[in-house]
């Protein structure tokens, strides 16, 4: 493949059948609307044209657009050339092609076709460093993401998949944060709709009626067990959507992640940009001792694109086991397991309570200003959301205090933090590199520090917080061995660089 | 487990070698006035000019000047003697900020990109401020407050030096 290649030629109909769709959306309910103040036929009339101009349109844009567009791979590098008016021609050199992914949305898989996303994982915005073809046929993705990423030219052996998906792992989508936003969003879509048509005030009235000489806070129980099992059943949705056909393999040289039902998607992430892994247990996730496993790598770009917190996950919320185990084999050790954690001291209890009921005695000092002030009912809502607050606070930040750990593996940091989303990282030393430490005055009062070690991957910065001062110098010191240490008083004692170490 | 580290009490980070220019102070003091000033100068004019809400704007203005002088007079002193910066042929190593103390240290082996910056009222005290940028999307150390003939040389002794090493320094 040499040549100037062409995307595939169907794209056209693909975009008018995409435009069709849009008119058919678009136009029911405004010819709804309009049939009922004149007549069906005046609404076909108007709407008829505008839909085929709408879907000519779109195809002759789409024609021109596939016209117009023609890549090829040349020794060395990827090159790209678009552009309707002004033509942009951008060439990739290949050996900075980091990530290929490719996804085919239900459209695109109806005709054998997928988007192919190629990233050289620059930091700057997400659109300027990706070369993306839309649409190729699916047989010709494949082949440009096996020769893109085909640098390891083979010594590590394909061990074939690392994980699949287990159905049963659908148990766990209901209590993800997902669910009660759903499910708020369900009632916020219901009355949208209601609007579009005009019938918003009667779909309240309607439900009003319902609930006529039932108490308020029945009423309100009601609805919020109502938002509750719709998002449950929507968040089960999503997640075949998300998670069908889900797996984890690994390439000569490349982790890659398939799924998907209706939109599949396949993600490759070269080895050599992997820093590390991240086990992140949101907090529903973790009372039904489940776990999700993140890639910390760096060139997966985090831009608009709606799904891509998704991008860099590897493994979906699954059993603790399974998301330990998953780790350690993408790793190729087990550093959860292996490497025990320092807790950090009381002070850093002691910190987390007293920011935690300062919050709740904001909350009611503001509450109960408003009850003198404006309304004597917020005087009572002070003291029932004190009364509630205080010991869900009180229980947050002890939990966030006893999630609180550090320790240092032969080749990772791993740093644990976090209650409502604790998340475990496991940092390739070799990956640091450079190290922020913060203090406030509390923190100095208290012997406490924050580590943060910064790193190309990921979120670029992953924090140790509150350590005792001692403990995190320490921990800086030995997992980049040479760096603090000039910078260090008194200055250290050799430390071992084999074998784990963990800070007294 | 090797646990072969002795309990190294009261390990502490010494300050880097060299403190900023001592101009930074004049600049930072200006730089606090204007912040409290302006707001201070507006709302004493408002209230010279609308007579019916006097109280409403010479109160909230007594209110700026009773935080902001004695900020604009102590704070630039105490950010003085934290502002400290280092740079060794291995790492770049500062130290900022007073109620959250910051150290930064940056190898000079991560180094991609070092920029120099001269804002109009570090022009006027004859300052600059070089940044220091790794791969990292957060691990970028400023130094601020520097003379402008010493933060050209650092500048181009880092760039030197950046230049020399190998790699993407990812």
């Amino acid at each position: 493949m040499t040549g100037w290649a062409a995307l595939d030629r169907r794209t056209v109909v693909v975009a008018a059948l995409l435009m069709a769709g849009v008119s058919i959306s678009a136009g029911v309910p405004t010819g709804i609307g309009i049939a009922q103040a004149t007549s069906i036929g005046t609404a076909l009339l108007w709407l008829l044209p505008a839909a085929a101009l709408l879907v000519a349109g779109g195809s002759a844009v789409e024609y021109v657009r596939w016209r117009r567009t023609r890549y090829r791979l040349a020794p060395g590098r990827v090159e790209l050339r678009t552009g309707v008016l002004v033509s942009r021609h951008r060439s990739v050199q290949r050996d900075r092609i980091r990530t290929v992914d490719i996804t085919a949305d239900p459209l695109l898989r109806a005709f054998g076709l997928v988007t192919v996303r190629i990233g050289t994982g620059e930091q700057s915005g997400a659109g300027e460093a990706s070369v993306v073809l839309r649409p190729v046929r699916a047989a010709v993705g494949e082949s440009l993401r096996r020769e893109l990423l085909a640098r390891a030219d083979g010594r590590v052996a394909a061990d074939g998949a690392l994980a699949t998906l287990d159905p049963r792992w659908i148990r766990y989508a209901p209590v993800s944060f997902l669910a009660p936003l759903l499910g708020v969003s369900a009632f916020g879509g219901v009355l949208q709709v209601a609007k579009w048509f005009g019938l918003q005030s009667e779909v309240i009235d309607r439900v009003l009626g319902l609930f006529r000489g039932v108490p308020l806070a029945v009423t309100l129980a009601v609805l919020v067990a109502v938002a509750l099992a719709v998002g449950a059943v929507a968040a089960l949705g999503l997640w075949v959507e998300m998670w069908w056909n889900y797996r984890l393999d690994r390439e000569p040289g490349t982790l890659r992640v398939r799924r998907g039902l209706f939109t599949t998607r396949s993600t490759s992430i070269e080895e050599s940009r992997l820093r590390g892994v991240e086990l992140v247990e949101p907090l529903g996730a973790r009372l039904a001792g489940a776990a999700r496993v993140d890639a910390v790598a760096t060139g997966i770009t985090t831009g608009k694109d709606g799904d891509k917190p998704d991008h860099r996950t590897l493994l979906p919320v699954a059993p603790r086991a399974t998301a330990r185990r998953v780790a350690a084999a993408v790793l190729g050790e087990p550093p959860f397991d292996a490497v025990p954690l320092t807790r950090h001291p009381a002070a850093a209890r002691s910190k987390r309570l007293r920011w935690a009921l300062g919050g709740v005695a904001t909350v009611a000092a503001v509450l109960a200003l408003g009850g003198v002030l404006v309304a004597e009912v917020l005087l009572h809502a002070a003291w029932v959301s004190a009364v509630v607050l205080v010991p869900i606070a009180a229980a947050l930040a002890v939990d966030a205090h006893r999630g609180l750990g550090h320790g240092l593996g032969e080749r990772y940091l791993v740093a644990r933090r976090g209650s409502v989303r604790r998340a475990t990282v496991a940092l390739q030393r070799a990956g640091i590199i450079g190290w922020t430490v913060r203090q406030s005055i509390f923190q100095r009062r208290a012997g406490l520090a924050t580590l943060v070690a910064t790193t190309a991957a990921g979120a670029g910065a992953y924090a140790v917080p509150d350590a005792s001062c001692d403990d995190a110098l320490a921990l800086a010191a030995a997992a980049v061995p040479g760096l603090l240490d000039p910078f260090l008083e008194p200055p250290p004692a050799p430390v071992p660089t084999n074998g784990a170490f963990v800070a007294t | 487990m090797t646990t072969t580290t002795t309990r190294r009490g009261d390990l502490r980070l010494r300050p880097p070698r060299n403190p900023v220019d001592p101009r930074a102070v004049g600049w930072w003091r200006t730089t606090l006035a204007l912040l409290f000033g302006v707001p201070f100068a507006a709302l004493v004019a408002l209230g010279l000019l609308i007579p019916p809400a006097r109280a409403w704007f010479l109160l909230p203005a007594a209110l700026v000047a009773v935080v902001g002088v004695p900020l604009v007079l102590a704070l630039p002193r105490w950010w003085y003697r934290v502002h400290r910066w280092e740079v060794t042929d291995a790492a770049v190593y500062t130290r900022s900020g007073y109620f959250w103390q910051e150290w930064r240290v940056a190898p000079m082996s991560r180094i991609q990109t070092v920029d120099t910056q001269r804002g109009p009222l570090e022009q006027r005290f004859g300052l600059a401020t070089v940044t220091v940028t790794t791969a990292s999307a957060k691990g970028a150390v400023k130094i601020e407050g520097l003379d402008h003939r010493v933060a050209t040389e650092l500048a181009e002794r880092l760039t030197a030096t950046t230049r020399a090493t190998p790699g993407d320094a990812t």
